[in-house]
């Protein structure tokens, strides 16, 4: 089936077979591999894109659902050539060990600084309680989310 | 993709993306038994990759316009086939009609998840470890459903859940929406407080993870105190949704105490026959039960007599 899906910013089409997941898509035919794969069930949430602006499990939609759609992946993130305050939030406080749900807590961490730039901890934990770290580094993940509310704040 | 050979995916299928109900409903009439219907997909599409369910045909409904609301009406709060689940924890409405949906949206799964799935696909796919179809049981829900030859039928939850798995819906049905009566004190005036309430108690070992125990309750008190409904119905401890008849039998017709709700929790916990699994032992989770459904018939009390 030919699909056209944005793809941070630009448009791309492509042939897919229906059954082709989304997360497939975007690292086997558009080449982005900030998007992680995981658990494959819908439960660690690395895989974690924005669908038009919200947080979903690309391992648990198919690519043809992305049709007409538009996605931002973690290489979406950085606007001209400047890192993105989340981005720049987690190398100040050491958001990251091994890496791998980092581009996942980035998206849905910028997403829940988009609607409250000054969330609690309780509020961060919540957010991000659908994306597993297996470093178990949470502490400086929420502190990470929280510089960027301020940092957005501060340069708005 | 050589990814396919070692990933989990799916059997192929054929996608259909219609834009109007009635294109849907036809498909549904042609092809019915091989067809499944893909609204969030939180609970279908896994189930696709591990190819415990493989139809011939999916019917993506997510661009058919007016399948996306929340409304009252008719004695009603309804909840249409393409509502997520977080549109409901966001909803104002739903915190003013219907307590116990409001205690249940936000612990439905995790919330990315909840971005995605529904209430009326959770309720069509009946998963006896979902939430949802417990809290249409305590608030005695309907189901709407319509087919293009068949046209509208509205099903009681109860005849709707049939076993695990398996519904009383026609394979040429959709399901168009889900709704739970109003508070019986709002049908003669609008504006009138509650004199109901109702509650979502769950115990899970991680966010996203199925409940180990669920116990919905639904109270409403009539003009003499007493209690007028009543609703109790447990998650993940029998093989299907269980709803506690007996217990709710008891509850009609008396004045809430502490007694008698300690009375419905005891039948509660000795209706159901939940399995020693990883989650617990059975003993320890009929006793959840029963501490939950206390808890749950007192919250539901406070939100009647507030």
């Amino acid at each position: 089936m030919e699909i056209t899906v944005t793809v941070n910013g630009a448009e791309h089409s492509a042939d897919v077979e229906p059954r082709t997941l989304l997360v497939d898509f975007i690292r086997t035919d558009l080449a982005l591999t900030g998007t992680h794969i995981g658990c494959d069930t819908t439960a660690c949430g690395v895989c974690t894109v924005l669908l038009d602006g919200t947080p979903v499990k690309s391992c648990t939609v198919f690519a043809v659902q992305a049709n007409g759609k538009s996605i931002t992946t973690v290489e979406g993130l950085k606007q001209n050539g400047e890192l993105h305050p989340i981005q720049a939030a987690f190398k100040e406080e050491h958001g990251l060990q091994c890496g791998f749900c980092t581009p996942a807590m980035m998206l849905v961490g910028s997403k829940l600084i988009e609607d409250n730039p000054s969330p609690t901890d309780d509020e961060v934990r919540w957010a991000i309680s659908g994306n597993l770290c297996r470093c178990t580094g949470y502490i400086n993940i929420v502190k990470s989310i929280q510089r960027a509310g301020e940092l957005t704040k501060a340069g708005s | 993709m050589a990814s396919l050979e070692v990933r989990m995916y799916p059997r192929a299928f054929d996608y259909v993306a219609p834009e109007t109900k009635e294109e849907v409903l036809d498909v549904l009439a042609e092809r019915g038994s091989e067809v499944k219907i893909l609204a969030g997909g939180q609970s279908l599409v896994p189930m696709m990759k591990l190819r415990l369910a493989s139809p011939a045909t999916l019917v993506d409904i997510n661009n058919v316009p007016g399948l996306d609301g929340i409304s009252i009406g008719n004695g009603h709060l309804t909840v249409q086939a393409l509502v997520r689940h977080n549109d409901i924890v966001d909803s104002e409405l739903v915190k003013t009609e219907s307590a116990a949906m409001a205690s249940a949206a936000p612990w439905i799964s995790d919330p990315i998840v909840r971005n995605r799935g529904t209430l009326a696909g959770s309720v069509a796919h009946h998963d006896p470890e979902g939430d949802w179809a417990s809290v249409m049981l305590a608030a005695g829900a309907e189901v709407v459903a319509e087919s293009r030859d068949g046209g509208e039928r509205v099903i009681p939850i109860t005849d709707f859940l049939t076993d695990m798995f398996s519904t009383s819906l026609e394979p040429t049905e959709l399901v168009t929406e889900v709704r739970v009566p109003r508070y019986e004190s709002r049908t003669t005036h609008e504006h009138a407080p509650p004199r109901g309430g109702g509650n979502y108690q769950k115990l899970e070992r991680k966010i996203g993870d199925y409940a180990t125990v669920g116990v919905a309750t639904h109270l409403e008190l009539g003009d003499d105190g007493g209690i007028s409904k009543a609703g109790i119905a447990l998650t993940s401890v029998h093989p299907y949704n269980l709803k506690v008849t007996e217990a709710e039998h008891l509850l009609i017709g008396s004045h809430p105490s502490e007694e008698l709700f300690a009375e419905a929790a005891e039948i509660a916990k000795n209706a159901c026959s939940p399995a020693s699994d990883v989650r617990g032992s059975a003993e320890y989770k009929k006793d959840v039960v029963r501490v939950f459904t206390e808890r749950g018939l007192a919250a539901s009390l406070a939100g009647a007599s507030a």
